[in-house]
Formats: structure tokens, sequence, C-alpha cells
């Protein structure tokens, strides 16, 4: 399929992304081999998906510029979309997900595709003016941008809120070169989360067990209403997903012989699959299986960028540069949640957690990849896309 | 465009070895302190699907702890069973998943679980974990004496106290026995209920090892101590002459031989200081105490090991150092300007002093001065057979001359051929002994004292036994006989 659409593109970003599915699909059939079957057939979907994508798009995919707030406006539409009555769930606390017959959705995560592909474009067509910083060109962009992240803060799906700012302060500075933009953006993001931090008892807690995950004495749990050490309660999650990784060490315990319940057969460690997928693998290939797994999300990376580099246009430039961004940024918070780098924030790692939306929404996000470097890459040689 | 997106991509690289270093900073440097967590869920499962190594007594016919295989949804989980029921609980401890460990589970656990650094160990598990085959541990071999130990239990029975037996040369604990004591096997399931265990003290604290963890007014042991400095330093020799009123005169107050207000003291007249050990008589002691003042007596206290952590294989947090106590605290006063000299000289003020320190005192007399180091585990057996290691008889250093230590190994037995500790000769064995017997601070109730190793003119093992709580039980009545019986159990086997 590939071959045939986009003969050109670049050779790596394929198997790279087939190996990081194939690692997940392994640790998720390890975990529950029902997860499993249905990861499976969302790979399927994926992958039928970016096939189409290939097959649309593959004369000129830069004809999506033209229905930039057609995607601009998809994307709230999206993320609102759980927001509906009827149609939405809470799950964790965060209202992420629709559900329509048997079947669960979170359109946040294509939300995310498209928003990236409105931003390229808007960017693309105004970054001149943006730079100049005249106040009537931000409109449009802070307005559907704006929308995206007080839907966000609404469904309190805080990681997605962190990688959307970070995709758009990255698209800013490509676009526009001023550093002044990003310091701006930071600012205001500091200052945002203060306020978040002030306003939301939800972000204090997750704030308060990245600092402080183990306490000695009992402390007030908000769980259960009483005292208890902090480790038995509302960092009991991050705790033992730590606990799960140290007892990886160098080699780890090798492929199906982690620990993940408690003798009596109970699952340790909650949404082990999903966000703490990092914390299962960790634990059965040790350090040297997870310096591997995290140099060939740097490798897909650095492609995705030399891709954005060696394309012809600022469309594509900004479009492989937001997907790829966006691909090492989601990696970071959710990984670096998990270790305790920064605050934890639910948030699927690319290719490797289960769920079907995000297996779907990075298949777009390879889809994109291969199609600009196959349109940059026939430039290159002179042949016809 | 180009030079934002190498920035971007720069970041992007950043970003990601963040994650590298972090991970290697939780698995490598952190690992061990996230393992040694007590919430750890992981561990606790893991340490139960491997199979634990055994404790066994001297040899492999009295097996301590052993294992109980259970499958559970595909794991086999190997749970601790203690085939004795209950021998030497506090020492030896338990291994449970819902209230971890204690005792020489706890602090031998590398070992039992077989995660000790020992190179050929790590690999051979190592290959044992990627083959997933159970992971054995390594097994222990004790020092204890599986019928001295019975016996010594049973006969403490349901009084609170503690017996701790050692062969005094060599630092070999053959017992330690703490009374009221729980069967381990309850430890899982029935953790409360061993809360609640009571002895004739009633205290509920079958958990506690009093043989390491209990501090008790010394009383007349500590003569011993008080003796040995008295004789070292050179200040008296045994025959040193005392008057003996009944009682001495200290602050300008008398203090009395007798224990009790109500009693009145039978005076000795003119006794040797020999004589004095022998009869136990406190004015003699008192006197040799101001004389030699608090900081010699427990400069000498402290080279037979006071103010010291007995070493010894049992958890750190389970054994406490012995001395002089800062009143109303756990607290160890190591300002000796304001002690007693007099009081302290008998073994009363503020000593507490655990069985197992009092026990090295008298092997250190029976050993020639040299206080011998304790310790309970003989070897550790690989699960292959080999040895991974054996205990070295070591020792804590010189308290007295080898002169010193002769003349009161001949003064002790004087103590039990014709003195307070009669009842602790056994015929045929020349036994050196001290009795003790101190205040509690009620009136007729006291704690009882007997220290003792025999034979005396080669010793082979040295006793301490203690007795809380005793109602007009003096040492040499109801501590002694114990002492007697275990001595004679540890030179018959």
């Amino acid at each position: 399929m590939a071959r045939l659409t986009v003969p050109l593109a670049d050779p790596y970003v394929l198997p790279i992304a087939a190996l990081l599915t194939a690692v997940g699909l392994t640790e998720i059939y390890r975990l529950g081999p029902t997860d499993a079957f249905k990861q499976g057939t969302w790979v399927i979907v994926g992958v039928a998906v970016f096939g189409v994508a290939l097959l649309g798009l593959r004369r000129d995919y830069r004809l999506l510029e033209n229905y930039k707030y057609l995607f601009g406006l998809g994307a709230i539409a999206l993320l609102f979309m759980p927001m509906l009555p009827g149609l939405g769930e809470t799950i964790n606390g965060a209202r992420l997900w629709v559900h329509v017959g048997g079947l669960q959705f979170q359109p946040g995560e294509l939300g995310k595709v498209a928003l990236i592909v409105f931003l390229a474009a808007y960017f693309r067509e105004k970054r001149e003016v943006l730079a100049q910083g005249r106040l009537k060109d931000w409109g449009p962009l802070l307005v559907i941008w704006g929308a995206a992240m007080l839907v966000l803060f609404a469904t309190d799906d805080l990681g997605s809120a962190l990688l959307y700012y970070g995709i758009f302060l990255a698209l800013l500075y490509a676009a526009t070169a001023r550093i002044a933009f990003v310091a701006g953006g930071l600012g205001l993001f500091l200052a945002g989360a203060v306020a978040v931090y002030q306003g939301t008892p939800h972000v204090r807690e997750r704030v308060t067990n990245w600092l402080h995950p183990w306490t000695t004495k009992a402390v007030y749990c908000p769980l259960t209403g009483q005292p208890a050490l902090r480790q038995d309660c509302t960092s009991y999650q991050e705790v033992q997903s730590l606990y799960s990784i140290g007892h990886g060490g160098f080699g780890g315990t090798g492929l199906g012989s982690g620990t993940f319940t408690t003798a009596s057969g109970h699952q340790i460690i909650p949404e082990l699959n999903s966000d703490f997928i990092y914390s299962a693998i960790a634990q059965e290939i040790g350090l040297i299986g997870c310096a591997g797994l995290l140099l060939v999300y740097m490798v897909f990376v650095l492609r995705g960028f030399r891709i954005s580099l060696f394309a012809g246009d600022g469309f594509s430039k900004l479009l492989a540069a937001g997907l790829t961004f966006g691909f090492a940024l989601q990696t970071f918070i959710i990984v670096g949640g998990v270790l305790r780098v920064i605050p934890l924030t639910g948030i699927t790692l690319p290719l490797v957690s289960y769920g079907g939306s995000s297996i779907v929404s990075n298949f777009l996000v390879l889809a994109g990849l291969m199609l600009v470097s196959n349109r940059a890459n026939a430039e290159l040689e002179g042949v016809r896309p | 465009m180009n030079r934002q997106l190498n920035r971007l991509a720069v970041v992007s690289v950043v970003l990601l070895t963040a994650l590298i270093v972090a991970t290697t900073y939780w698995q490598a440097w952190a690992a061990g302190d996230l393992k040694a967590k007590q919430d750890n869920a992981i561990q606790r499962v893991v340490q139960f699907s491997i199979a634990r190594g055994l404790i066994y007594g001297p040899t492999t016919s009295t097996v301590i702890a052993t294992n109980r295989k259970v499958k559970q949804k595909g794991n086999t989980l190997y749970f601790r069973k203690y085939p004795l029921n209950g021998f030497a609980a506090q020492t030896i401890g338990y291994s449970t998943q819902s209230h971890a460990q204690t005792g020489l589970e706890e602090s031998m656990n590398d070992y039992l679980t077989g995660s000790n650094t020992d190179l050929s160990n790590a690999f051979h598990n190592l290959l044992n974990k990627l083959g997933s085959a159970t992971v054995h541990g390594d097994s222990l071999r004790l020092t204890l004496r599986p019928n001295a130990q019975k016996l010594a239990q049973r006969l403490l029975g349901d009084q609170c106290g503690a017996v701790v037996a050692m062969n005094p040369k060599t630092g070999a604990v053959y017992v330690m026995a703490s009374s009221p004591t729980y069967n381990q096997n309850l430890a899982e399931q029935h953790y409360a209920q061993l809360l609640h265990i009571q002895g004739a003290c009633h205290e509920a604290s079958a958990l506690l090892n009093r043989a390491t963890q209990g501090r008790f007014t010394p009383g007349s042991t500590f003569k011993i101590v008080t003796a040995a400095a008295a004789l070292d330093t050179g200040a008296y020799t045994p025959s040193s002459g005392f008057d003996d009123p009944g009682y001495c005169t200290e602050y300008g107050q008398k203090i009395s031989n007798a224990l009790n207000p109500d009693q009145s003291a039978e005076s000795y007249g003119h006794v040797t200081l020999a004589q004095g050990l022998e009869h136990s008589i406190n004015s003699v002691f008192c006197n040799i105490g101001m004389h030699l003042g608090a900081k010699t007596i427990m400069d000498y206290a402290k080279r037979f090991g006071f103010y010291k952590v007995p070493p010894l294989e049992t958890p750190a947090g389970e054994r406490l150092p012995s001395g002089l106590l800062k009143p109303g605290t756990g607290t160890l006063d190591d300002n000796f300007d304001h002690a007693d000299p007099g009081r302290l000289a008998f073994g009363q003020f503020t000593l507490g002093v655990t069985p197992l320190q009092m026990c090295m005192v008298v092997a250190a007399i029976a050993n020639g001065g040299i206080v011998p180091k304790p310790y309970l585990v003989q070897k550790i057996v690989g699960p292959d057979g080999s040895t991974i290691k054996t205990a070295h008889p070591g020792k804590l250093g010189r308290a007295i001359k080898p002169e010193t230590a002769a003349e009161l190994n001949q003064m002790m037995q004087l103590v039990v051929t014709g003195g307070t500790g009669t009842s602790a000769a056994i015929p045929g064995i020349k036994v050196a002994g001290k009795t003790g017997t101190a205040e509690t601070g009620t009136n007729h109730v006291y704690t009882a004292w007997f220290v003792s190793f025999a034979p005396a003119d080669n010793p082979k093992v040295a006793v301490a036994v203690v007795l809380e709580k005793q109602a007009n039980g003096f040492g040499g009545a109801v501590a002694a006989p114990i002492a007697k019986q275990v001595m004679q159990a540890l030179l018959g086997g």
C-alpha cells in the first residue's frame, strides 16, 4: 500500500511505528489477552485509516490547507463531543469518552491531528503578519485554540491541555521565529498553572502527589475521608508504578515474568495497559530495554524533523513538525509523569498504550509524515509525486 | 524556518533524553530504596514467589522454618510455616504478606530470598529468572540448641522474662528465649490475637524480644561489673576488708542492705570483698562505688559492651544498648556526673540492662576477660548445598585483665558453693554465678536475675536468666534453678 501510494516516503518511520505498535501489543497481550485482541482490531482499523489517508491524499495533501477552518472547528467539535449528554462518559474523573453502541471512543485524540492541520495551515498563511503582532490576525487563531483549551479544562483532560499548549507554542515559534512569543506563552502558562492550581482541588492533588508521594504520617485521604498515608491513598498508583519500574532494574524480569497482581490476583496498578504501560514495560524489559525503547522514539522523532526540514513548502514543514513535536511531547508528558519528572496527567503513550482512538490518531500522524516526505523526496528527485 | 525546526528537534531530543535519565535513576539509583519500602505491593508478591531458604537448628534434623507451597492463579507462592510452633519466636521472627517481617526473617531476608550480592548466586538466580524457574533462597544453620531452647522456654512458662545462653569462648548463642511468647504460624492470619497475649506480668508484649530489647534493673548481678572495676584498677583485692553495719551511708543517709523498708538487714560485721560478693552485701559495694566513682564503674561497664548495641544478626531495631537511662525516657544517659555511685555499684539507680548484655558480661569473665562477639547464624548454605558463609567467632575486645577474670571466677564460684546462688549448683561440675534481686518500685515485687557460667575451670556455657515482677521472688530462689537446668542441658548435650 505504502509502496504504491507514497513510493518515495521516508523508509524509517513506518517500520519504527510498526515496531512500537508491536511492543505495545505484546505488552498488552501479556497483561490481558482480551484487551490485546481489541487492540489488534484497532490496529487493523488504524492501518485501514492510514491506507485511506494515503490513497486519498496521494496526489496532493496540501489541499487540506484550504479547509483549515473546517479542521479547526472540527477539532473543537471532536473535543466537545464527550460533553454532550447521552454521548459522553466519564472515566477516571475525566470526561473524554464517547459511547456509541458498544464502542468507546476518545474523540479528543483525533482532535489533536485536526488541530495540528489547522495550526500548520493558519501559521503558513499568516506567519509574516503574526510576527508583526497585529491583533486582528490573531483573532481566528486565538478563538479556535482558546476554545480547545477551554474544553480541555472543562473535561479535566490536563494531559491533553498541556500537549495542545506545547504544540501551539512550538508551531508559533517555528512559524514566526519570535522567541518572545514563546517566552510570553510560557509566562502565560505559568500564570495559568498557578490559577488552576489554586482553583482546582483535582490539580492540587496531582501536584502534591508529585512533590510528596510518600508520607511518614497519616494525612487526610479524600478518597475515604479517613487519615491514611498518602502512598496508600491518592498517590498509590504513582508510587506502585515506581515500584514496578524499580523492580525491573537493569535487565528487567523478562517478558511475561513481571509481577502486576497481588498474591490473591488483584491488579496492583490500575490503568496499567493505558496510562501506566510504561511502568509495566519497564519492569519486564528493565533499563536496557527502556533505554532502547526511548531511543526508538527518538529516532522516530528525528526522522520526523528531518522530513520537516526537507519539505518544500511552509505548510508541509509546519505540518510535519507539528505532528512530530506532538508525538515527542506526548511521550514526554506521560512517561515523564510516570517517572515523576513532571506531575502525572493521564494521556496515552503513542502507539504503545492500549486505546483505539490513540492508535488511529497516531496512524494518521504516520500517514501525514509519509505523505510529506514522499512529496519532498519526489521534488528533490524531480519526479511527479 | 529550518533554524527553528532544528531547535525544536533539539528540544524534543532533550525531553526524550530526560526520560532515559529518569528511568536510569529509578531503575539503577533508587531501585534499592524502592525495594525496601514497606508498602511495595510488588515486592510483597515477589518475595513470596521465591522458595525462601529454610532455617535449621545446628543440624538439618531441626527444621525451624520451612515453606508451604500454594498454587494461586498460575503463580506458585511460598508461605512460611514454623513446624516447631513458636521456637525462639522473637529471635527467628516471622515473614508474612500482611505484616512484613521481623527477627532473623527480616535481617537475613537477602540470603533467605537468594538476593544477596554474591556474584555466583546472583548469576545463578538470573539464569533461573530468565528460565522463569523458581528462585531458591539460601538456608540458615543456627547456633541455637533445640533442647536447651525448648527447656528454657518451658521453664519460663508464662512468667515474663528471658534466658540467654552462649558459648563464652566463641559467642555462639545457644539459647535466646523470651516470655511471653507466641506462635509465628498465627502472624499471617491472626496478628491481632498476638498483640493480646499476656504473660504473668500482664503486659501484652509477646512480640518483644526481651533477651535483646528488654532492659531491666540488673540489681546485684551488676556487682560483678563493680567488682571487676574494683579489682582491675588495683584499688582492691578479693581479700580487701570491709566493715558491714547492715547499711552504707551516702549523702548523709543510710542505705540499708535490705530490699524493703519493713525489713531489718542483718549485719555481717567484718567481711572481705570476696565474701561481700558471695553474700551479695550491698554496703560493701556501696562503699566501693563511692570510692571508685560512677565514672570508673561505667567505664568498665562500657568495656563489657554497655552503651553499644550488642552485635547480633537480628535487626538492629530489635536490639537495645544497656546503660544508665534518663528517667522517663528510653534514651541512655552518658553523663555520669549526677549518677549516684553507691546505688549504681550494687545495680540499682537508673541502670537498664538487657539479658544479652548481662550474658556477655559473665561470658567475658569466663573467657579470661575477653568479651566474645555473640552470633546466631553458624552457616549459610546455598540451594545447591554449597557453603555461602560460615561464622567466624570474633571478640569485642578485652574488658579486664586475665588475672582479674580469674579472681572473679573464683569469687563467683563461692556464690554457688556457699552464697546466695546455691540452688544453681550442679553435682560434679564447678559453677560460677551471681544472683540479682532488683527493686521494681513496688515492695516485695522484684526483678529476679541469675547469671552464671560452667564448668568454672573450663567454661563451655554462660547463661543469663531474668524474671520480671516476681512476688517475693529472689534471684537465687527463682532464677538460679532455671539457669542450672539450662546449663545442665547444654553441658549434657
